[in-house]
This record gives C-alpha cells, sequence and structure tokens, in this order.
C-alpha cells in the first residue's frame, strides 16, 4: 500500500465543526489528524482550489490500497491455513436441521458445515431469503460511478494525499498517474431491488448525464482538469443498509448463520475488523468489542421489505457525504409501525422519530409556532425546538404530561408452574421473587455480566410476568430469551408489543388525573412506586397501571389493550385539562432521564457494561439463592473493582446559546488527561446545564494500561469535555443530583399564567 | 346554398326547410376573432349556424336531428335548436353591443385549455417482476365539438401482461364511443385469458366470492365511467366469457393476440347491436342503449407485451410508430389502415361485399352510401340494420328516437345491408430498438399534420426530455472539460423551453398552433383555441392523441435474448 494520507475538506463552518469533533475523537484512538487551514491544503496538492474552503482535516498516515490486491492477500493466507476456496461455485441455500446450520447446497454438490457466513454483499439478502426459514439481511445494492482519467501531462506525486470534498460529495485519488474520483451523489440510481436480473446487469452502463454534478464539483475542485482526458467512467454498485452501518452477526433464527454484508461501499476499510470481530464471535460467542450497533438483531423482519430498502438506499448513499448533525431522523421507510393515537398526535403537533419502524413523537409544536425547513434545522448548536421541549419539561415537572411510549418491545412470560420464574430468575440478575404486583427494574446479563437487555419486569401473577425493554430489542431480546429456554417446557413467551398502547402520564398532577378516572385512591399509601395494578380508566377496564415513568418523575405508565387507546386517551387529556394535561415527546423525556442519571441501554449501557459499572448494585442480587447468568463474572468484579464508571457530568463553562452542544462520543478529560468519552447528553432545563453521560477510565500514565476506578478516583478528578477541540469544564457526579427529586415551588412564584392551560 | 357540417361524417340531405334561416347569420371566418371568445351568449348564435366546410361537398345539417343523439346536451343548448325569431334578434343585437376589441387569450390560459386534459402515466419501475418494455405514455384531447365527441382508454391487463391503449372517435353523439371505450377493453382482456382464468372468474361470480380483477385503468379524472349500465355491460361480458368457456374444446392452450382482439371487437359490436333490439325494462338504460347502437365510433387500439405490438383498428384513426434512425432523425411507421375512401382495398372490400349494381351507390362521394366517412365502425345499426329492423326498434322505441330526424331516416341505396362492420384489422409489429414511441391518434390530428411532421415533433420532444442518448466515451479522446460542456449543454437543454410535460400536449399544441413554417405561432394557437364551442368544429375536429413510450433498455433486452 501506499501512505498517502488523506484531506477532508470543508466548504462551509458546520463542516468544520463536524470534522473537528471527528478530530478530536481520532486524536484519543491515536490516530494522527490536525485541523488545517485553506493555505496548508494548497500546499498538499498542486491542483486543488481552495478559495472556497473555511478549513480542512489532515490524516498523515491514512493510505491507499488496491482492493484486488487485498482480496488476493487475504485469499492467499486463508488457503495457507487450510482454507478451501472454490472458484465459480455458488450457494443454492443454506442447508438447515432443527434451526442449525448443517451444510451448504452449492450447484457443484453439498458442503457439510456447522458455521455458514453470508458475505455475499449486494446478494446477501437474496441469498438469505433462500432459506427455507429465510433470514432477513436488510441491504439494497445503488450504481456506484467512479470516474478514471488518462495520466496527467506531470504526473502527481505518489504520495499525493486522498481528497474528500463531501460538500462537492466527491472524492479524488491518484490512480496511475491520473485522477480517480467518484462521489455519492443526492440522487442515486438503486438497483437489483428485485434480486440477481440480468437485464440490469447488462445496463450497468456509463451513465454522464447523472454524473454531471459530481464532474462539477471535480472541476470546480481541480479546475486544472479541464484538459486531462477522460479513459472511462465505471458504474461499480455497491451495497447500503437503512442505518448506514454494517451488517454483521448471528441470525436470530438459524443458529450457526453468520453475516457479514452492506459495508456501505467501505468494505475495503473496514473489510479486515469487521472480519476479526466476526471471527471472535463465530469462537467466543461473542466479539470482544460492543458491536450491538452493527448486529444483525437491530433489525427485524420489518425492515426486509424491498420496496422499504430500495426507497431507504436513496436516502443513505448520499448521507454517507451529507453533513451529519445530532437528532437527524431519516425520512424515508416512515410511518411503518404508529400507535392507534398516531392522527391524534399528528393533529396536535407532534414531530415524529423513528425507532425499530415505530413512529414516536418528538416534542409537540404549539399551533402558533413555526419549526425550521428540515434542511436549515440542521445545527450543532442550540436547536429551534429548545423552548417548545422546555414548556413540555416544565409541564412534566409541575403539572402532567403525557407521552405515548407503545414502541417498547413488550414480552409475556407465562407458564403452568414455576418454570417462569424458574427460567427468569436465571436469566436477570435481580431477585424476581416479589410478591406479585410488584415491578422491578433488571438486567439481562451475558456471561461477562454485561448488559443483554436492560428492562423492567413487572409480575402479573405467580406464574406470568410482563416484561418492557426498549423499542430495538425486539429481536436481540426474543432470540436471547428463546436461546435460553428450555424447549419443552411448559412456558410461553408472547410479543405482546403490538397488543398494548403505552402512555406515560408524568408529573405531580398524575394520581389527580388517574384517580378521577378510576375512583381509586392513587396515592402513595395505595399505590406505592414500582406497582403494577390492573384497573379501570374510564369505561375501559383492564388497564394495566404501573407506578413508574422511566424518568424517575412521578406518575404511571398506562399499558392499554390497543381498542381502548383512543378512549383512554381521549379521557386522560379532557379529565387533565383541569391539571394542565399537555401532550410531551421523546426529547423531553431523554431530558428528564439523563438529568436524572437514567442510562439506556444501545446509548449508554451495552453488552460489555456490567451494572456494578454503572452504579446499578442495588439491582443486582448476587445472594438471591440462585445461580443467573453473569454472576460469576460479576462476583469477581465485585472483588477486583471495575475499570470503568459510567459518570455524569454537568458542564460548567458552557453557553447554552452560542456554544457548540454536546452530543455524544465526546472525549472525556480528567486532570487533562484522556479517560474516555461520552455516550449521550441531555440538555437539563432543571439544573440549566447541560449533562452528559459517559464512562471514566482509569488509564495508566505510564503503560496505558486500564486500572481499577474507584468512586474517589472519580471525585478527586478535574475534568473536562472536548467539544469540536474545545474543552468545556464538568463536574462529575456518581449519583444523581438529589435537589431534582424534591422539587418544590414556591408560592411566591406562582403566577397567573400557571392557571393557563397548558 | 350550401349549409353542411364541415368535416362532420355524417350528412344527411336536409329536407326540413327551418334550417336555411340561419343562413345570412352565416359568419365570414375573419368574423370569428370577434370578442365572441367563450362568451355563453353570443357564441350560440353560431351554434345553429353552419360553415361550409371546403373538404366535404355535401350539403346537409345534422344538428336538429343530432342534438338528440349527444349524450349530454347541455339543456339550453337543446332549446336553441329550436329556430326562434325572437331569440336571433336579440342575440345579434347584443352583438353589435359587445366592443370589438381585441381579444387574445394569455400563454398561461393557452396552456391551461390545453392541458385540461392531459394525463401521463409512467409504468411504475418497481413493478412486480416484469419489467415493461412500455416506459408509459402521455395523453390529451382536445375538444371540438361540445360534448367532445372522441373518447380514450388505457388500462393494464392484471391476469395477462400487457398494455392496452385506444383512441376512439365518436360521430353522431359521443354515445357509442363512449361505450366503446368502456367495454372494448374488458372484451379483449377476457379474450385473452387463459380457460382457468376465465373458469376461475365464473365460478368466483357463481358462488359470490371476490372476482380477480382484470384490468387496472388508468384514467384522467374527465374520463368517466356509466355507473348506470355497468350492470347491464357485466351481463353482456359475462355472457360472452360463458360462451368462451362453453366453446373451450381444451386443445388449443396459446391464445393468438390478433385472433383475440378481432373477437374482442366483432363481439362488442355484435352485443351493442343484441343490447339494443332487445332494449332494456329501464326506460333510461332503454334509451341509452339505443342512442348507443345507432350513434357510431371508430377505434385504434394498441396491445403491448414484451416486444409484441398489436394494432387493431376500426375506421380513421391511426397509430404511427416513431422510428429513429442510426443518425438519429426521425421517421414514422404507419400501422394501421384509414378505413376510408382514401384505402384503394377497402373500396375493393366494400365492392366485393355487395351486388355489382351497387357498385356506384355503395361509396358516393367519399362516403359510405354518401354518408359516412369511415368505412368501418362501432354501432351505426343504420348502416347494419335490416330496414325492417330499424323501423321496428325505433317505432317501439322511446318518443325521443322516434322524434328524431336522424334516426328516422334511412340510408339512400339500402339494398344489402350490412354495409358496415367493426371487424378491425390486425397490424402486428415485433419491436426493436430503434422503436421509440407509438402515436395513437383520431383523425382530428392526421387531418391537421403529416405524419412526418408528428414523430418528428414527438421524437425531438421526447429526446429533448431525456437528453437523447446516453453519451458514451468509447475510445473517444474526450476531455473533463468538453464533458463538462456537453453535459451542461444538455442540462440546460432540458430544462429551458419545455413548458409541456405531456408528448400528447406538445402535439396538439402543434397541430393546433403550427404556422405555414411548422413552428407554433401564438396568435393562431389563441385564436384557435378561443373559437366558440360549436364554430371550433369548422375549423377543426376533436383531437385525441396517445403516445406511447418504450424502454429500448428492455425491447433491447428482449431482442439479444433470442
Amino acid at each position: 500500500y501506499i501512505r498517502t494520507g488523506s484531506v477532508f475538506l470543508a466548504q462551509t463552518q458546520d463542516r468544520l465543526i463536524s470534522l473537528k469533533r471527528i478530530n478530536s475523537r481520532l486524536n484519543v484512538i491515536g490516530i494522527p489528524s490536525e485541523i488545517i487551514s485553506p493555505k496548508k491544503v494548497a500546499e498538499l496538492h498542486p491542483l486543488l482550489n481552495v478559495h472556497d474552503l473555511v478549513g480542512a482535516m489532515h490524516v498523515p498516515e491514512d493510505a491507499v490500497v488496491s482492493s484486488a490486491d487485498v482480496a488476493l492477500a487475504l485469499a492467499s493466507a486463508a488457503s495457507q491455513n487450510g482454507v478451501q476456496i472454490y472458484d465459480r461455485t455458488s450457494v443454492l441455500h443454506v442447508m438447515v436441521k432443527k434451526g442449525q446450520v448443517t451444510g451448504v447446497e452449492t450447484d457443484k454438490g453439498q458442503i457439510e458445515c456447522q458455521y455458514f457466513v453470508n458475505c455475499a454483499g449486494q446478494w446477501a439478502y437474496e441469498l438469505g431469503l433462500s432459506n427455507e426459514e429465510p433470514v432477513s439481511i436488510p441491504l439494497h445494492a445503488c450504481e456506484h460511478f467512479y470516474l478514471l482519467t488518462r495520466p496527467l501531462e506531470t504526473p502527481l506525486q505518489s504520495n499525493t494525499p486522498t481528497i474528500v470534498d463531501a460538500d462537492g460529495r466527491i472524492y479524488i485519488r491518484n490512480w496511475q498517474g491520473g485522477i480517480l474520483s467518484g462521489g455519492f451523489e443526492k440522487n442515486p440510481k438503486p438497483i437489483f431491488t428485485e434480486g440477481k436480473n440480468q437485464l440490469e446487469i447488462q445496463n450497468l452502463q456509463e451513465d454522464w448525464d447523472h454524473f454531471e454534478p459530481l464532474l462539477s464539483s471535480l472541476l470546480r475542485r481541480m479546475p486544472d482538469l479541464e484538459t486531462l482526458e477522460i479513459l472511462k467512467l465505471v458504474n461499480c454498485p455497491e451495497t447500503f443498509t437503512p442505518d448506514m452501518r454494517c451488517i454483521m452477526g448471528e441470525s436470530p433464527s438459524v443458529r450457526g448463520y453468520f453475516v457479514l454484508a452492506g459495508m456501505n461501499s467501505a468494505g475495503l476499510s473496514f473489510g479486515g475488523g469487521a472480519g476479526r470481530y466476526l471471527a471472535e464471535w463465530m469462537v467466543h460467542g461473542s466479539p470482544s468489542e460492543n458491536i450491538w450497533e452493527l448486529d444483525l438483531k437491530r433489525f427485524g423482519a420489518l425492515q426486509s421489505s424491498r420496496t422499504f430498502l430500495r426507497h431507504r438506499v436513496m436516502e443513505v448513499m448520499p448521507l454517507l457525504y451529507d453533513l451529519k448533525v445530532p437528532r437527524w431522523d431519516f425520512q424515508t421507510g416512515r410511518q411503518l409501525r404508529t400507535s392507534p393515537l398516531y392522527d391524534r398526535l399528528d393533529a396536535q403537533g407532534a414531530r415524529w422519530m423513528e425507532k425499530h419502524g415505530f413512529e414516536r413523537p418528538k416534542y409537540f409544536v404549539p399551533p402558533d409556532k413555526d419549526l425550521l425547513a428540515l434542511e436549515q434545522s440542521k445545527t450543532f448548536y442550540k436547536p429551534d425546538w429548545f423552548e417548545i421541549v422546555e414548556s413540555e419539561v416544565k409541564c412534566c415537572k409541575e403539572a402532567v404530561c403525557v407521552i405515548d411510549m407503545s414502541s417498547f418491545t413488550k414480552f409475556e412470560i407465562t407458564s403452568t408452574g414455576d418454570q417462569a420464574l424458574e427460567v427468569l430468575q436465571y436469566l436477570f440478575s435481580n431477585d424476581l421473587d416479589v410478591p406479585v404486583g410488584h415491578i422491578v427494574h433488571t438486567g439481562m446479563l451475558n456471561q461477562g455480566g454485561g448488559y443483554e437487555n436492560d428492562c423492567s419486569v413487572a409480575r402479573l401473577s405467580k406464574r406470568s410476568f410482563f416484561m418492557i425493554s426498549p423499542t430495538d430489542q425486539q429481536v436481540h431480546c426474543w432470540a436471547w430469551l428463546k436461546k435460553h429456554m428450555p424447549e419443552d417446557s411448559n412456558l410461553l413467551l408472547e410479543d405482546v408489543t403490538w397488543k398494548y398502547t403505552a402512555l406515560n402520564l408524568i408529573g405531580p398532577r398524575a394520581v389527580d388525573v388517574l384517580s378521577e378516572l378510576s375512583y381509586a385512591p392513587m396515592t402513595p399509601d395505595h399505590f406505592p412506586s414500582l406497582f403494577c395494578k390492573e384497573m379501570s380508566v374510564g369505561y375501559a377496564n383492564g388497564i394495566r397501571v404501573m407506578s413508574m415513568t422511566h424518568t424517575g418523575e412521578p406518575g404511571f405508565m398506562l399499558y392499554i389493550p390497543i381498542e381502548y387507546a383512543l378512549h383512554v386517551y381521549n379521557e386522560v387529556m379532557s379529565v387533565g385539562q383541569k391539571y394542565g394535561i399537555r401532550n410531551a415527546g421523546y426529547y423531553a423525556l431523554r431530558s428528564l432521564r439523563i438529568e436524572k442519571f437514567f442510562a439506556f441501554w444501545g446509548q449508554d449501557l451495552n453488552t460489555l457494561t456490567t451494572p456494578l459499572e454503572c452504579g446499578r448494585e442495588s439491582r443486582v442480587k448476587l445472594e438471591k439463592g440462585m445461580d443467573f447468568i453473569g454472576r460469576d463474572a460479576l462476583l469477581q468484579q465485585k472483588q477486583n473493582g471495575v475499570y470503568k464508571r459510567l459518570t455524569m457530568f454537568i458542564l460548567d463553562d458552557h453557553d447554552t446559546d452560542l456554544d457548540l452542544w454536546p452530543w455524544w462520543g465526546e472525549p472525556i478529560y480528567r486532570n487533562g488527561q484522556y479517560a474516555g468519552k461520552t455516550t449521550s447528553s441531555a440538555y437539563s432545563y432543571t439544573l440549566e446545564r447541560h449533562v452528559c453521560l459517559g464512562f471514566v477510565h482509569n488509564f495508566s500514565e505510564d503503560t496505558g494500561e486500564e486500572q481499577v476506578v474507584t468512586a474517589d478516583f472519580i471525585n478527586r478528578g478535574e475534568y473536562e469535555i472536548d467539544i469540536a477541540g474545545h474543552r468545556f469544564q464538568a463536574k462529575a457526579k456518581l449519583y444523581p443530583v438529589t435537589s431534582l427529586f424534591t422539587h418544590k415551588r414556591r408560592k411566591e412564584d406562582v403566577e397567573l399564567s400557571d392557571l393557563h392551560g397548558k | 346554398m350550401c349549409v353542411c357540417p364541415g368535416p362532420r361524417r355524417i350528412g344527411i340531405p336536409v329536407r326540413s326547410s327551418s334550417l336555411p334561416l340561419f343562413a345570412d347569420a352565416m359568419p365570414a371566418p375573419t368574423q370569428l376573432f370577434f370578442p365572441l371568445i367563450r362568451n355563453c351568449e353570443l357564441s350560440r348564435i353560431y351554434g345553429t349556424a353552419c360553415y361550409c366546410h371546403h373538404r366535404h361537398l355535401c350539403c346537409s345539417s345534422p344538428y336538429l336531428a343530432q342534438s338528440r343523439l349527444r349524450c349530454t346536451p347541455p339543456p339550453a343548448y337543446a332549446t336553441f335548436c329550436r329556430p326562434k325569431e325572437g331569440w336571433w334578434q336579440h342575440t345579434q343585437g347584443r352583438r353589435y353591443a359587445s366592443t370589438p376589441q381585441k381579444f387574445y387569450l394569455t400563454p398561461p390560459q393557452v396552456n391551461s385549455i390545453l392541458k385540461a386534459n392531459e394525463y401521463s402515466f409512467k409504468v411504475p419501475e418497481f413493478d412486480g417482476k416484469n419489467v415493461s418494455s412500455v416506459l408509459g405514455f402521455d395523453s390529451n384531447q382536445l375538444p371540438a365539438n361540445a360534448p367532445i365527441e372522441d373518447r380514450r382508454s388505457a388500462a393494464t391487463c392484471l391476469q395477462t401482461r400487457g398494455m392496452l391503449l385506444g383512441v376512439f372517435d365518436g360521430h353522431a353523439g359521443c354515445a357509442c364511443s363512449q361505450a366503446v371505450s368502456e367495454r372494448l377493453f374488458y372484451y379483449i382482456a377476457v379474450s385473452l385469458l387463459p380457460h382457468e382464468t376465465l373458469l376461475e372468474i365464473e365460478n368466483a361470480v357463481e358462488s359470490g366470492r371476490a372476482l380477480l380483477p382484470i384490468l387496472q385503468w388508468h384514467k384522467h379524472p374527465n374520463d368517466y365511467f356509466s355507473k348506470e349500465a355497468s350492470k347491464l355491460y357485466f351481463n353482456s361480458l359475462r355472457t360472452y366469457w360463458q360462451e368462451l368457456i362453453d366453446l373451450n374444446t381444451g386443445e388449443s392452450t396459446d391464445i393468438d393476440v390478433k385472433e383475440a382482439l378481432i373477437n374482442a371487437f366483432k363481439r362488442l359490436d355484435n352485443d351493442i347491436s343484441l343490447e339494443a333490439q332487445v332494449g332494456d325494462p329501464n326506460s333510461f338504460l332503454n334509451y341509452l342503449v339505443l342512442r348507443v347502437a345507432f350513434s357510431g365510433a371508430t377505434a385504434c387500439v394498441a396491445h403491448v407485451d414484451g416486444v409484441d405490438l398489436h394494432v387493431a383498428n376500426t375506421g380513421d384513426s391511426r397509430a404511427m410508430l416513431g422510428v429513429q434512425e442510426e443518425d438519429g432523425s426521425w421517421s414514422a411507421v404507419t400501422l394501421s389502415n384509414d378505413h376510408n375512401a382514401q384505402n384503394e382495398r377497402e373500396l375493393e372490400r366494400l365492392k366485393l361485399e355487395h351486388p355489382k349494381n351497387e357498385a356506384k351507390s355503395v361509396v358516393k362521394q367519399d362516403r359510405l352510401l354518401g354518408l359516412l366517412m369511415p368505412f368501418r365502425a362501432f354501432g351505426d345499426v343504420k348502416f347494419k340494420w335490416s330496414i325492417d329492423l330499424q323501423k321496428r326498434v325505433i317505432e317501439s322505441g322511446p318518443d325521443q328516437l322516434n322524434d328524431n330526424e336522424y334516426t328516422k331516416f334511412i340510408p339512400p341505396n339500402y339494398y344489402t345491408p350490412p354495409y358496415l362492420t367493426a371487424e378491425p384489422e390486425v397490424t402486428y409489429h415485433r419491436l426493436r430498438p430503434q422503436d421509440k414511441f407509438l402515436v395513437l391518434a383520431t383523425d382530428g390530428l392526421w387531418e391537421t399534420m403529416h405524419r412526418q411532421d408528428v414523430v418528428r415533433i414527438v421524437g425531438e420532444y421526447l429526446t429533448g426530455m431525456h437528453h437523447q442518448q446516453p453519451i458514451a466515451v468509447g475510445g473517444y479522446k474526450v476531455t473533463l472539460g468538453q464533458m463538462h460542456g456537453l453535459l451542461t449543454e444538455r442540462r440546460a437543454k432540458m430544462s429551458s423551453v419545455f413548458e409541456d410535460q405531456n408528448a400528447a400536449t406538445h402535439l396538439i399544441r402543434h397541430a393546433v398552433g403550427n404556422n405555414e413554417f411548422g413552428t407554433v405561432d401564438h396568435e393562431r394557437l389563441s385564436k384557435m383555441l378561443s373559437l366558440p364551442e360549436e364554430l371550433a368544429r369548422m375549423y377543426r375536429d376533436d383531437i385525441t392523441i396517445i403516445v406511447v413510450q418504450f424502454n429500448s433498455h428492455v425491447v433491447g433486452a428482449y431482442q439479444n435474448q433470442d
């Protein structure tokens, strides 16, 4: 390979911010890079027009390799280790017996095997479907064009850096004395929607008109290329996934069926690493890093519609070079799963985001307010919805809000005898042998003590449990439960996600609303916290009311059989009027949750974080009288201490209006030394500060080795959070700020406006 | 004095003396451009006045009679058909009172008139497993008659592959063309269905289950279907497929498209005729079926399935293929033969079908029996039924029919009916990659434009739309700068002048607005479009156009497969 380095250009300030963020992350993982001025850019590359640039990021150690050579090298290395490679052989389908891979049927005969890895790239989807029990691998190909030219009169030096001009949507590199340039255009052409299609393969031709915008952008960047002669325009389809991240891991339905595909045109750069993790996964049962974000199980069958994929990749491909800002929502493939209240909420100004295909309200735009158009609303600074969410949060604190939280994954586990309890006791770290009606927050851990899932379990009766997990756990959690449940016991596991609409009544007045609707006392004496009761609300009977809100605020979750959803919602809203009820969305929820230090699975917690590392010792009952998965690891950790600790940071000298907002992934510095990265952040309207959650490590100053992190270690540090190169001072907390729980409004602060309906 | 309906298809010698009264009122063409544009009151003056068109020399005015045959005559219009002295005076007075200032339609107004009926359909690229050889079609119509007598239809066959497109030119009212436009494609689709599918549908009807859908219509909102007759039409159609089921001997599984088209045309015409003979207890329907049978319609229908293109034509509408030669120029290939006096073979056929002594009377003044311009048509039972049958039906028919001069009138020299058939002439063409589009249009277009011009205009328009052929570098020496220049030029060309999004609209704009230099003259266009409803017919006929675009890639791929 040739070390050329690469330069990422920024035509706008926002792009520069984005590069600065990447820059600070690269630096802490040991990749040298720096932000440079346009002038410096011109020195690095002789042909560049730098007049319209505001800056750039230079990564000097980046290199260029030939994909064919790499593939060949990998193949020959594999052969040396005894791997047999069959050329020109196509896999017809994978043979499965009892949910386990047993072999492969090819056009040249059968091959027995225990593991099968689907690396079929853009055909992986088809191959997955060819199984008797289809494996859904959501990816889709788009045509991708790049240009090759004849050599320049004075060829570029071989170490001329590769240029990425994301604002111009192109990349440019040296190629055999000429130029190779391609890009990710705004209007991609999806292909092979119906699978391998001879017709479309034949038609894979140069499409110059399609390439025109990219060519313009190339000539603008390098005007001297005008006279350079074209060799050809290559059309070579690339594969994209619904969320721009590659797909790997084991199929939830077929054991031994692994997947590694959908590289979003970064196959060459990620291939090696992805291969390593997948190998670890196959050998050890799990990879050595958290790769939930790449796990095949983050998708379900619902992302495997061809139409969905086709539409979504048309959005994903341009996104590769789009500016990535916080809180971006995909615009395509929406409104697939909705709550029965969707229309009602939408009519009241709800703005939506999507998770696992489910539409969830972000916030409610009041009728008299206008928000910016989508494109203009992209920002790294204070967003336009700031005041809207502020009023929703305030209402949660002072009155009562309703949030539709139907997207949560809901399972019911019942058995004829005690099997349900036994299985759950084995799977969960907390003690589930609680009196009927109690709710337990608990983690579902793996052997290493890490969180496979973080959920709340309500004991409905002696033999049945109701389990609430994050939305995107639907496939993963199901697979995990199925894997660990004895096969022939009288256990019934049912996915009831679709059966219930969940309304979260948050706020001090939630009690009043509910008691008025049910004619039942709801005070803490009668209905203590973390309790679950079936009761009537309005005319509707059998509503599961739980005294928890996922935020630490007082209130209730109502699990309503969907046919009653509209009725209950209408009743709650009309009775709630006199208590100042209003709709709220997930942004308010998030702010409330993070300021209370409620970590969330998938963002803060993952398969490599244990309860002890995030201050949840109380949710683990090591001595509950029986073994559970991960217990040994936790015992050991308890003895040895933890190597990282989830910590809450309150930004001190951060100006909400003028400074860049934290997002996630910002480096944390302790006493000037890198100590970890943030995992999530939110503005706390109560503290009037930004709050970040993140893990603090204790890297040895000499060796860089990880050492034990103690509470003392955390408390004694001075912290800074690096947002795009600017460090802000932060106060570290291991436990939530207590004043938040005893929020009381002083009498003299009450205003007339508090009497308005919200 | 010669009062004639211009290019109207049927002329009837006038016996009534009331009409010449209006001869004085006949305006000179120059007067047309006075401020009577879309002025209801004034335009009615011309409603009963007729202008002598130079093309067809026959003295007649069917107005009185025909107004009865129209399917939805504006109520006001009906009363004006009865001449009244007082009314005439009155309106004439008004005319002089109006300001003689020139009035032109602005370009946006012209556009809104031209675009009122435009329709575009793109075959969804993500349409099941079939990659269609049809990219889509544009259609449009511009009325000259009020109401318009042309009809158009387009539909995708759901149980077989292929797409059906057709234009229908009605005469003596729109009843027949309307009925044909609603029904013909069902007859064709049913004729194409395999035996099992027919059985399945019949069983579903029998047992009250949901029926398989047969056609996916692609309709403009103005293209309506008759609700009232739907049941009647269905029953006739069902009888047809029941017979097809009974006829099936189980031997031939391959369905011949040509045969299917011919059978469908003939069967529908037969059903139209039968329904009128049998009548219907519902008086509205009874009148409707009679109007359908006594009016007429020509039909030009294309069936495209992969590379197989069939055109079935009855009458004088035309199907024209636009072929792009290797040098990029356009040439026209006619895929249908007009069935009129200009067609030697048709003249020959008519003479052969009737006794020698009728040789002179069968076609007179280029018209069938001196009356009808097209030599083949649906409906027009006046040219099909025996005199006895005609009389019987009219006598037993409703009063409206009885009062009608036109229906009562028996063509002269009517000895050996039928003189007219709906049997189509079917042309087969195997599509090639150079076949870019097909234009189906009623004679309203072909009268005003030469086929070469039609194909050239559409061809240039379509290539302008998708910027010609894709560019390929293939071995030539091209620099990035040159390529960039070329591409920007192509893009500019595409986004600029083309105000029409619809090839059919574009063609109508040319048909109506072309000056002697072959370019669209806005002034002329404006004048033509502001003609009052009843006068428009003197200057042009109804124009209906469908432009079907083919997918050369798909067609080419089919070709490579063989």
